[in-house]
């Protein structure tokens, strides 16, 4: 007797813990899904150079770069605040993986134009990605000096860079990335370097509090001739963002804000105070609806 | 008698298991008003299951699934805001009552239970109309959420872009197993 009532209140207090239960019943009926990583880092810039952000579709994005003189030029030149560099651009999300951009650097009047296509995604959950891939391609043109030097041709003027960055966000905190790049330059001093420049670059972003993160940046030059006048460029930033800003305050050997420039002639040397303040403010502005 | 006790026993489990409903079509969405912008967003993505029988009704969000008109609004949400790689998915696991499914057409009825945003739990009690039709089970409502009791932080620079109640308004259409 006692043992039938017992199997029958059993039978009916199921319904005491099926609450919880049906949510763990509920959770585990769903399909695994592919879990993308977002954010890797705040915006399309890490400190001089590209990140592997893309913006979203139908995003508009307004960067303007600036770069003062060196902090140690001295308090007649109000330590390089007298002299400055500005770039500025847009970029475009054609669709979420593939953009569009060009802009302007003052250094040597530089006009470049870009794309960057992000083909893979760090991903978990059904399918496994350990990391974000990115394409970049520039085409730059020093427009400066305005006269062509004699013995020069117009073509002189151009270069093309070609990266491919990869980057890993490995905690919400931490984004670390590489940047193997390869920069032609249709005219250069042959007694001191070749027309194709290969470099590695190496950078990372530590999240500090929810909109405030420190980055760095270094960009090694792995086939050079001796003689070679140029610098690897350095540089340490901190990133600020607001609703739609992001703020990156940089510190960097390198006055150019193009790749040719920051990534093939700099001439600062970071550790003897040949540093450069500046800040990247961007701004963006949806176009489209993301949807 | 054991027999029959045993039979009840077994009977019950698939007497529960038949009135377990799955949503097939789901639709959240919110919206704040501020007086710089207005934010609202759209979830087509959750999934959830009612239990006509012990009137238990559970729903699982997924933060990442949430569409909004601007890219940058869904980055801002996801990492800032709901902290989605942390704290994947928003839930409610309830009971209904006022509900009797032998009744056709809308009944006014109550959800009460737990909900978990953004790995904080709260007991709340949400009116609803659940309108029985043709085999399909159809739950609306429409309810506010204080941001500041899941521990949502707004930041004070952007109090003017970010209500601190969102409006949510959910539909779901479930069908008999």
């Amino acid at each position: 007797m006692k043992q039938s009532l017992f199997l029958v209140l059993m039978a009916f207090s199921r319904s005491l813990f099926s609450q919880d239960d049906l949510l763990k019943e509920l959770e585990q009926s769903e399909k695994p899904k592919v879990e993308y990583t977002s954010s890797t880092f705040k915006g399309s810039r890490l400190v001089n150079g590209q990140t592997v952000e893309a913006k979203g579709k139908g995003e508009l994005e307004f960067i303007f770069s600036h770069r003062f003189g060196a902090i140690n030029s001295g308090s007649y030149n109000l330590f390089g605040l007298d002299q400055a560099y500005v770039r500025l651009g847009l970029e475009y999300g054609i669709t979420d993986h593939l953009g569009v951009g060009f802009g302007r650097n003052s250094v040597d009047k530089t006009m470049d134009g870009y794309l960057r296509y992000r083909f893979l995604r760090q991903s978990s959950g059904a399918r496994n990605m350990p990391v974000t891939v990115t394409a970049f391609v520039n085409g730059a043109i020093k427009t400066s000096p305005e006269e062509l030097p004699v013995g020069q041709i117009y073509s002189d003027r151009l270069s093309y860079t070609g990266q491919l960055l990869i980057a890993r966000k490995f905690s919400p905190g931490l984004s670390l990335q590489l940047m193997p790049t390869i920069i032609h330059r249709n005219a250069v001093d042959k007694t001191k370097e070749d027309n194709d420049l290969i470099a590695l670059g190496v950078g990372g972003r530590l999240k500090v509090t929810r909109s405030i993160a420190l980055t760095s940046e270094y960009y090694y030059r792995m086939n050079l001739k001796d003689g070679n006048q140029f610098r690897n460029s350095l540089g340490v930033g901190i990133d600020i963002e607001t609703g739609g800003h992001v703020f990156q305050l940089v510190l960097t050997n390198a006055q150019g804000i193009t790749e040719r420039a920051f990534i093939g002639e700099t001439t600062g040397d970071f550790f003897a105070g040949d540093i450069h303040l500046g800040f990247n403010v961007t701004r963006s502005f949806q176009l489209k609806k993301a949807k | 008698m054991k027999i029959i006790a045993i039979f009840l026993f077994v009977l019950s489990w698939s007497w529960c298991a038949a009135q377990k409903m799955t949503a097939e079509k789901t639709f959240v969405s919110f919206f704040s008003k501020a007086s710089i912008e207005d934010i609202k967003a759209e979830n087509t993505k959750s999934i959830s299951i009612f239990n006509s029988e012990t009137m238990d009704i559970v729903f699982s969000i997924p933060i990442k699934e949430f569409e909004f008109d601007k890219a940058l609004m869904k980055e801002h949400f996801n990492e800032k805001y709901l902290e989605s790689e942390k704290f994947p998915k928003a839930t409610f696991a309830g009971k209904v009552s006022g509900f009797s499914k032998e009744t056709s057409g809308e009944q006014a009825a109550t959800a009460k239970g737990k909900m978990t945003i953004h790995g904080v739990s709260r007991e709340i009690e949400v009116p609803g109309v659940i309108t029985m039709e043709g085999g399909r089970l159809t739950v609306r409502a429409v309810f506010k959420i204080k941001l500041a009791d899941y521990e949502v932080k707004i930041p004070q620079l952007l109090w003017k872009n970010i209500a601190e109640e969102v409006e949510v308004k959910i539909d779901f259409v479930y069908k008999a197993p």
